[in-house]
């Protein structure tokens, strides 16, 4: 193998710098990504579990659509198709006139995507904590939407902690799809040293111990909160 | 109070009640036995709407359970229901587990909630129990604070769905005294249970279901006196014999 | 506006897509065969009593698995023709990327499969006098790999959802081939929206299929 080490070029300008932009775009497209993720994923996943079969319809119907495409292909479908579908002017602004719009882009492909996961631990949290409890709360005249909102959710989130916490890591890592709409994250500012210098070796060494790092940073964090969040006396149904 | 007439229900093609008919008046209690898949369990939750039923009426206080425009969450809250797996909250202490619906459904304020849950508690023998998480307790100890927590509604009737079923044998005893004492309170009960001695002791009338019928309804004397049907005499012979 | 949908650029590239199709397929099969037979290895290691074996294999497992595919694909991009002094082409680059990563994910489900196997089986085994090889070749794995066909398959649908990531090297699969039709014609929506009815109706038969071989294994 015939390679020249220089790791002082990952401390050279402008590299430094495109190495913290990048990282600063991977946390931000997560962080946006996870807040829609999140919320839609709930009511998503809420959705299957309940008794009306055109509301569990909506929801199997949006699982089933977002996972079954590859998020690569969503992405360029919001970014290319999209916008040819809607009258010109709003097409435009789509392209153009919105702020950022490659970054909004691909926080909302990415949001959406990874609710249609999300939404299927929160429904195997709630089907876990089983009928019986569903049963309990109905028998003493609390209305579907008290039983939801005093039993089910409290303890269903409570046990897909450790499953959220991986959607999470999910959404981090499937951040760097983004580049390929044109965000330089992380990964692709990574690339772009290793085309500019010829240094990969240095430059994905550097991404790759970020992203080991804030997965490691977020683990710690969970495993915390997991912990604070435990019922005293129950085995936390979730660790495995 | 209780009045179920010609109840039948299918899960897919397979029939679990077959036209069964029944009363339970007030004050009286009713034991529910038959071999497991009898339909039994089924039966007790037709009668608070837990489970839905396909053909006959189920009237309960005068108001029609299966009816459309019935106002299920709040029949519900006058009729206390108790599970085999006691399902209290696991995430909620004791004593909010007693409050949760008394302030939810009730709108009862929480000193008042309070001093009912506390009494109830005291009733139940678990008033040092109150600030536990229900994992924290006994198998007996639970399904007496889920006997508190029904009660708290101040329930005109109450439904207990194989109450014991679930408990080690030692603790069956100190859930069965809280039936009994209820029992003789004049409470209005349905219970579906296997405790034959229970059913001797306080039990009006003994319904005993095999295959989704009522095979035998008849008064505790009845039951456990004269020959009945064959079936309820090998079921009775089954889990008399030890 | 599916009015002006030009089918005429779809049909008549048939032929070029179902090359860049075959290539996707190619490098799916290889990858799950690949990966199961890396991530059956790692999980025997994993689960060893051997501390530096299960170490070694844990670490390989954390560390793939805390990176962003695309960024292992650009690793071995760019370290394979380095470390064989040749270039090679991005195929068999993506190929190596896509068995290592692949191994990692692999390695947790059957690790999860082999646990899932209940312990008596396992004394019940060694009461026989199995050796520890024998145990796993005639109890543990057959029981193991039968209850993880569910999950196995739908990872096998992810990983043929994922090998579209090789665009970012410009191997020509599936997708690739229809972003060159899309740009060389000019027909960006016809062909985006073909690749991903392609993908969807051949994932979506996929799912359909293991939910009922799942329904059939409860009865």
């Amino acid at each position: 193998m015939n390679y020249n080490w220089d790791w002082g070029v990952l401390l050279q300008e402008p590299y430094f710098d495109w190495l913290v932009s990048g990282f600063s775009w991977t946390i931000t497209v997560s962080l946006v990504a996870w807040v829609l993720a999140f919320s839609l994923g709930s009511i998503v996943g809420i959705l299957r579990t309940t008794d009306s079969k055109f509301l569990r319809a909506i929801g199997t119907g949006y699982v089933e659509f977002f996972r079954n495409i590859p998020l690569l292909v969503q992405m360029f479908l919001w970014y290319f198709v999209f916008p040819e579908l809607l009258p010109e002017s709003a097409g435009m602004w789509v392209k153009r006139g919105m702020p950022m719009p490659e970054f909004t882009t691909a926080a909302i492909c990415l949001g959406l995507y990874t609710a249609s996961r999300v939404g299927e631990q929160v429904r195997a949290g709630i089907l876990a904590v089983g009928i019986g409890q569903r049963n309990a709360g109905l028998a003493m005249g609390l209305t579907p939407a008290q039983v939801y909102r005093f039993v089910l959710v409290p303890v269903s989130y409570r046990i897909i902690i450790p499953p959220l916490t991986s959607e999470f890591l999910t959404i981090f890592k499937n951040s760097s799809l983004a580049l390929t709409i044109g965000v330089l994250e992380l990964t692709a500012q990574a690339r772009q040293i290793e085309e500019y210098t010829f240094q990969g070796f240095e430059a994905f060494t550097a991404a790759t111990l970020l992203y080991i790092c804030v997965t490691s940073i977020v683990m710690l964090i969970m495993r915390v909160v997991e912990g604070k969040a435990a019922i005293p006396g129950m085995i936390s149904l979730g660790a495995k | 109070m209780i009045e179920l007439r010609n109840v039948s229900k299918w899960f897919g093609d397979f029939q679990v009640l077959n036209d069964c008919s029944t009363k339970v008046a007030k004050g009286e209690v009713v034991v529910v036995c038959g071999p497991s898949g009898s339909g039994k369990s089924t039966l007790i939750k037709c009668v608070n709407g837990l489970e839905p039923f396909q053909k006959g009426s189920i009237e309960v206080d005068g108001t029609s359970v299966g009816a459309k425009d019935t106002n299920l969450p709040e029949l519900r809250s006058h009729i206390g229901m108790v599970f085999q797996n006691f399902e209290l909250f696991p995430h909620i202490k004791v004593i909010g587990n007693i409050t949760l619906a008394q302030l939810k459904v009730l709108q009862r304020d929480e000193k008042q909630a309070g001093e009912k849950a506390h009494a109830l508690l005291e009733r139940v023998g678990l008033l040092d129990q109150a600030d536990k998480y229900p994992a924290q307790l006994s198998g007996g100890q639970q399904q007496r604070v889920a006997i508190a927590r029904a009660l708290a509604m101040d329930p005109i009737a109450m439904l207990f769905d194989e109450p014991t079923s679930a408990l080690d044998p030692e603790m069956i005893n100190e859930v069965l005294d809280v039936m009994v004492e209820l029992a003789n309170d004049g409470m209005t009960m349905m219970v579906v249970t296997h405790e034959m001695g229970f059913a001797r002791k306080v039990a009006d009338r003994v319904i005993f279901m095999d295959e989704g019928r009522i095979e035998e309804d008849c008064t505790k004397d009845d039951f456990f006196g004269t020959p009945r049907g064959a079936r309820a005499q090998v079921f009775l012979s089954k889990i008399l014999q030890h | 506006m599916l009015g002006n949908f030009d089918w005429k650029v779809v049909t008549d590239n048939i032929p070029f897509l179902w090359q860049g199709m075959q290539i996707t397929l190619l490098l799916t099969v290889i990858a799950i065969l690949g990966g199961i037979f890396l991530g059956t290895l790692l999980a025997l290691s994993r689960l060893s009593g051997f501390k530096p074996l299960s170490f070694v294999a844990g670490t390989y497992v954390n560390f793939f698995r805390s990176m962003p595919l695309i960024l292992v694909i650009f690793w071995f991009y760019f370290l394979v023709p380095l470390l064989l002094g040749r270039p090679v082409g991005g195929f068999y680059s993506v190929l190596i990327a896509f068995v290592l990563f692949e191994a990692a994910y692999y390695c947790e489900i059957i690790r999860a499969g082999i646990q899932s196997v209940r312990e008596g089986q396992v004394h019940s085994g060694q009461a026989l006098g199995f050796t520890y090889a024998q145990n796993m070749r005639y109890i543990v794995l057959p029981q193991a790999f039968r209850n993880m066909i569910p999950i196995l398959l739908t990872q096998a649908i992810i990983l043929f959802q994922d090998t579209s990531l090789v665009y970012v090297v410009g191997v020509k699969d599936f997708l690739v081939s229809a972003d060159l039709i899309a740009n060389r014609e000019n027909r960006v929506l016809e062909m985006f929206t073909i690749a991903a009815a392609v993908y969807f109706v051949l994932c979506l038969s996929g799912s359909l299929f293991i939910k009922r071989l799942q329904r059939n294994y409860v009865q």
